[in-house]
């Protein structure tokens, strides 16, 4: 199953490591970092800030902060084709028309004096070469898709008139413009309204299948992930920690970063004032990283010098469910 | 059994703020941001205070701590009306308010210790040897070491930085403290950490909580009250668990139905609402959240007077033809 799903698999990333130059010199803000997406599935990448979810993404786009952030060591495949190896020419042909990238906050990612047709329109002009009056009908076609009512007349206001859910829904236009193969989703819902939200996800749903694109959604809810992806992968301090399918990975999870995970969220069938789980500690800052098991300070449990010096293997300990085999974090 | 004393009520408080416009910015029109808010908090209890972005939480929450100056309605306080003009330093020493961005809500140029004795210089509670001594206790209470005094917010988490948040509120040892939000700024595996915390220093010290969050898990895990408030109307009010297994105003429903579960083998059913909190500035006529969803019945709300009516023990619902069907 596993093999076939990588034999069809459109985005495949390979021990990508992130290294950014700070202050305090050098920092690793991923560590040999591997997923697959297949066609037509969504991958969720889930964990806390600093974890390395949005650089994983930006790396695959080629949008690191340059001249900071680097990639040291990896390859980061589209469709056999090596993302790293290109020019940037060839990269920018690839931006918005393989790949489009829904942001986390719609306001910064719009152009507040563009109106919101034109910078739709921009997709189809640089991409698919029509002419301006055809790139604007375009558009307004893409606003009339996401669900935005009267889109010949909301394509000539500016960012600035449109609700925060209608933004997100102009972010959304400009991503899915050309039908790119993969979407890439950083965090597209964390700054709107739960109701909003329902129905960004939902329209993103939609859209996903009726394209047949694949989908890297970013996101630190689990509730999201749970209703949406097919596959999830697990990030801590710029690793992997376990990847499963979604169903695998919340009836079985077996990481102890997952599982304090899931059980420090209130849920909405757990028993009321009862005390939650937590996890102690803070997530570690990116200078102060070990190489070996990197949740071993916050797991609460004493492990042996090898799992501290060495990098846990990332084993396969069922079909398609991955984990990083420290001894101690993954007994359960 | 807690005690069934009211700590704080509120009577059809309404917050107006003036839209001005023109040559000489005269006020054009107002933003009813918080429009004839009636509910009372019993002591011990924690009120949960849900709404979409823009419906007036934090309006109100700042009317309560008297940061806003009510148009109108009134406020009381362990039984007292409050004049808006006569917020006493006893009333303020007694509402105590922690703010959502644990980032902004302290002052980086101060250390810690500093921070917590602020309240008590300001109202002359103590000397200065008194004063670290109870800075001490303050840091142990939230569980922080007691060297953090020294240092500055910067070299704080931010869920440490909360926990100095809640400190600096708990200071003045007060009735209530109003939370803005409180966890929503932090990582979920810090959010149950300051969760754990407020839940423990209620029972210590029998707090009573006004909260408002966005995350309907977290208001339903710690609340005993909860109050769904849309376009700056409560529309909603009920034990905790009534509200969730029983919601009665059609916005209830579909706010509770929005929040995405985290198991993928729940089954449910979404009820999706179309377009956004309409603006208080013009705000429709009758029942909006009828008006947003095209109800049928809209317009028969439109010529009503709306009004609370019971629904159960104390479960109050905001009556419209078109959201409730009793």
């Amino acid at each position: 199953m596993r093999d076939k799903q990588a034999s069809q698999a459109l985005l495949k990333v390979r021990d990508l490591s992130v290294s950014f130059t700070t202050d305090e010199g050098e920092v690793e803000a991923l560590d040999r970092v591997s997923f697959d997406i297949a066609r037509g599935e969504i991958l969720g990448l889930v964990g806390e800030s600093g974890c390395g979810k949005s650089v994983s993404a930006f790396s695959v786009m080629r949008l690191l902060p340059r001249p900071m952030g680097r990639i040291t060591n990896g390859k980061i495949l589209l469709d056999s084709k090596d993302l790293l190896t290109l020019t940037k020419e060839e990269i920018r042909k690839i931006r918005g028309k393989e790949i489009g990238m829904i942001f986390q906050e719609p306001m910064n990612a719009l152009n507040p004096v563009k109106k919101i047709g034109e910078q739709i329109a921009e997709v189809f002009l640089l991409h698919q070469g029509v002419s301006h009056r055809q790139a604007l009908d375009l558009a307004i076609g893409m606003l009339d898709e996401v669900g935005i009512s009267d889109p010949a007349n909301r394509a000539l206001e500016y960012p600035h008139q449109l609700s925060g859910g209608m933004r997100q829904r102009v972010v959304i236009a400009m991503a899915l413009a050309c039908k790119p193969k993969l979407i890439i989703a950083d965090e597209p819902t964390t700054a709107l309204d739960v109701t909003v939200q329902a129905q960004i996800l939902d329209l993103l749903q939609n859209l996903q299948k009726k394209n047949g694109s694949s989908i890297l959604l970013i996101t630190h809810d689990l509730g999201v992930i749970a209703e949406n992806c097919d596959q999830v992968c697990v990030m801590y301090a710029g690793r992997i920690v376990e990847r499963a399918s979604v169903q695998t990975l919340f009836k079985n999870p077996i990481h102890a970063y997952t599982r304090g995970l899931m059980a420090s969220i209130p849920r909405m069938d757990g028993i009321p004032k009862n005390k939650l789980m937590t996890i102690p500690g803070i997530v570690p800052a990116l200078s102060q990283l070990d190489q070996g098991c990197r949740f071993a300070p916050r797991s609460g449990l004493s492990h042996p010098v090898n799992s501290l010096q060495r990098r846990p293997p990332f084993k396969e300990v069922a079909s398609g469910h991955w984990v990083e085999a420290c001894p101690v974090c993954t007994k359960i | 059994m807690k005690q069934e004393k009211e700590v704080l009520k509120l009577d059809q408080l309404c917050v107006h703020f003036p839209v001005r416009g023109g040559v000489f910015r005269r006020a054009i029109g107002s933003c009813r941001a918080v429009d004839g808010v009636s509910l009372s908090i019993k002591r011990g209890q924690t009120f949960g205070l849900v709404g979409e972005s823009g419906c007036g939480k934090s309006t109100l929450a700042k009317s309560i701590v008297g940061l806003v100056t009510p148009t109108s309605g009134s406020i009381f306080f362990q039984g007292n009306e409050l004049n808006s003009n006569l917020l006493t330093p006893e009333y303020r020493k007694s509402v105590q308010m922690v703010f959502q961005d644990p980032f902004e809500s302290l002052n980086a140029r101060m250390t810690v210790g500093a921070i917590l004795e602020e309240p008590l210089v300001i109202h002359r509670l103590c000397g200065k040897h008194e004063r670290s001594k109870r800075v001490a206790k303050l840091l142990k209470q939230v569980g922080l070491p007691e060297s953090a005094a020294k240092r500055y917010p910067f070299e704080f988490s931010g869920g440490q930085r909360q926990r100095i948040g809640v400190a600096r509120a708990l200071a003045l040892e007060p009735e209530l403290l109003v939370l803005d939000e409180p966890v929503s700024a932090l990582d979920v595996s810090v959010q149950s950490q300051v969760l754990n915390l407020l839940m423990d220093l209620q029972d210590q010290l029998g707090l009573t909580y006004f909260l408002i969050a966005h995350d309907l898990a977290v208001v339903r895990h710690i609340s005993d009250v909860i109050a769904v408030m849309y376009l700056g109307k409560i529309v909603e009010v009920g034990p905790a668990k009534d509200i969730y297994a029983n919601p009665v105003h059609a916005y209830t429903k579909a706010l509770l139905s929005s929040i995405p579960i985290p198991d993928p083998s729940a089954k449910k059913k979404r009820i999706l609402i179309p377009g956004d909190v309409p603006s208080p500035i013009n705000p429709p006529k009758g029942c909006a959240f009828g008006n947003r969803m095209n109800s049928p019945n809209y317009l028969t709300s439109v010529d009503q007077e709306l009004k609370m009516e019971k629904v159960g023990a104390g479960h109050w619902v905001l009556a419209c033809p078109c959201c409730v069907h009793l």
